[in-house]
């Protein structure tokens, strides 16, 4: 029974967000139809569909695409591997848990993006400089998310392992991993927003191609109907990238 | 009981957590011998803090004493002896990722049990807790007794000859931990191990055990060894029994002037450390 209330509440929640951008999707209509806003300041969403058509029909976006999602996954795979195997050499005494989380931590806190110039300094205007700076700001809730994860293992567990035998790796592949995976996902999934996010925005700052370079673009040509319509396509992957990943946490967490 | 029958030897162990001198260091046990019989059920009881758990993961090779010498299966004990040596702990040791029958094989999997031989063991010693319909569930579905048998039901399967059993029905209430009593006593008839078994409850200690050894307060060494001689399995109505009740206050009596001593030795807590 309690089962049931919790779907009805769901529902209730899910229409109420529905609503609310069906709202913004109504005041951005009016504001340009009825409202006189600048259609250079605001496009019209009508123009805007438009455009998405002609966008997704054309394949135009496809270069630029391929540039984004290259730089993407190369930094995600880097963050991931460096991170977990960081975090986890980190995890193994309490002394260099207490030396090196802070540190992260601290690191973590700064806005990273700052440094984008001396990226690019290093790493030229095309897709390196992305990539090092996707890395680097994915790392951090990565290796921050690994030390916690393995640091926080039940200790009557690993005792029951060793009490019956487990060698070193079996204590890893069937207690620590199983056990600090949900904490780690959290972190993967961390990483890879903030690196998406990371990755696009340079592109917009500093770049020779790419989804952000491309807005930028359009935006500097006033073509401001065709921007949005790229927008609304990048949001539209990065949602379904998000819910991809959101799936394979609850999945891996289930699993786990 | 000659001398050949005995499992473990327990020869002068003391231990001291922390160095001496310092002023965490608390010595928890104190001089200790004790010889266990091939196939006895023995309870440690004593007030908290008296070492009964040291002793206890002393004899499993899960803590190294100060000094002393522990000898199991006529091997001098330095780590964990997984083929000899079966541990229940007092909660959450069992994996909570892992399903009731998942638990029970990876302790065979640790333990180097061939696989071939994992599924029948596993589904007997399942049976032998009277957990065979839950096999497949996982430990959060299921309650803490059942959680207890399911931990009792992986270490059967490891097939050791001696058991271990930290406070086993420690977070149980009165109830379930009376009705895992019966059953265990049942079970240890036909199996013949010899088990060590920590507890707080003197009730428990007179049902199960065929010697309940008393301990001092801290630093603890035994104080004097009961003995209960009664035949396993034990039935409900030795509870209610005149020879019960009679063990059950002389156990009372030895162990109220300790848990006193323990009690008043933590108040001032700058001298002891408080520490447990």
């Amino acid at each position: 029974m309690a089962r049931r209330r919790d779907t009805a509440q769901q529902l209730a929640s899910r229409a109420v967000q529905i609503a609310f951008l069906l709202g913004l999707f109504v005041l951005w209509y009016c504001a340009t139809n009825f409202w006189g806003v600048n259609h250079l300041l605001l496009p019209n969403p009508v123009a805007v569909f438009h455009q998405l058509v002609d966008v997704l029909q054309g394949g135009e976006y496809l270069p630029d695409l391929r540039v984004t999602a290259t730089e993407f996954v190369v930094a995600f795979v880097l963050a991931t591997t460096t991170g977990t195997v960081v975090g986890f050499f980190v995890s193994l005494s309490r002394y260099s848990v207490r030396v090196f989380e802070p540190l992260f931590a601290g690191i973590y806190s700064i806005p990273i993006i700052l440094f984008l110039p001396l990226y690019v300094l290093f790493f030229g205007l095309g897709m390196a400089s992305k990539i090092g700076l996707g890395t680097t700001i994915a790392f951090f809730p990565i290796v921050l998310s690994t030390i916690a994860g393995f640091g926080n293992v039940d200790r009557t567990l690993v005792t029951a392992a060793r009490s019956m035998g487990a060698s070193n790796y079996q204590l890893f592949r069937y207690v620590l991993v199983p056990a600090a995976l949900p904490v780690i996902l959290t972190g993967l999934r961390m990483g890879f927003t903030v690196a998406l996010l990371s990755i696009l925005g340079s592109e917009t700052i500093a770049s020779l191609a790419g989804l952000g370079h491309h807005i930028v673009q359009l935006a500097e040509a006033m073509e401001m109907s065709r921007m949005f319509a790229y927008i609304v396509f990048v949001v539209a992957i990065a949602t379904l990238l998000n819910v991809t990943v959101s799936y394979f946490e609850a999945r891996g967490r289930r699993l786990g | 009981m000659s001398a050949g029958d005995v499992a473990i030897h327990v020869r002068n162990v003391g231990h001291q957590f922390g160095e001496a001198g310092e002023a965490r260091s608390v010595r928890a046990l104190a001089d200790t011998s004790l010889d266990i019989v091939r196939g006895e059920l023995l309870c440690l009881i004593g007030p908290s803090g008296c070492g009964k758990s040291t002793l206890l993961n002393v004899i499993g090779g899960l803590l190294t004493p100060s000094n002393g010498t522990v000898q199991v299966a006529g091997k001098p004990v330095r780590g964990p002896m997984p083929n000899d040596i079966a541990y229940i702990f007092q909660e959450n040791a069992l994996f909570p990722w892992n399903t009731v029958d998942e638990n029970v094989r990876l302790g065979m999997l640790f333990q180097g049990v061939p696989k071939i031989e994992h599924a029948a063991r596993a589904k007997k010693s399942l049976e032998a807790v009277g957990l065979a319909e839950f096999a497949d569930h996982y430990p959060a579905q299921l309650s803490g007794g059942m959680r207890q048998r399911a931990a009792l039901a992986r270490a059967l399967s490891l097939q050791t000859g001696i058991l271990l059993m930290d406070e086993p029905f420690g977070a149980l209430d009165e109830q379930t931990r009376m009705i895992l009593g019966e059953d265990l006593s049942v079970l240890l008839a036909s199996t013949e191990k010899t088990i060590v078994f920590v507890t707080h409850s003197l009730g428990e200690a007179v049902f199960l055990a065929d010697r309940v050894a008393v301990f001092s307060a801290r630093p603890g060494t035994i104080k004097k060894i009961i003995k209960v001689d009664e035949p396993h399995p034990r039935k409900p109505a030795f509870v209610t029994s005149e020879k019960f009740t009679e063990l059950r206050n002389e156990l009372y009596a030895l162990l109220h002037d300790e848990i006193r001593k323990a009690v008043s030795s933590e108040a001032p807590r700058g001298r002891n450390g408080g520490a447990v």
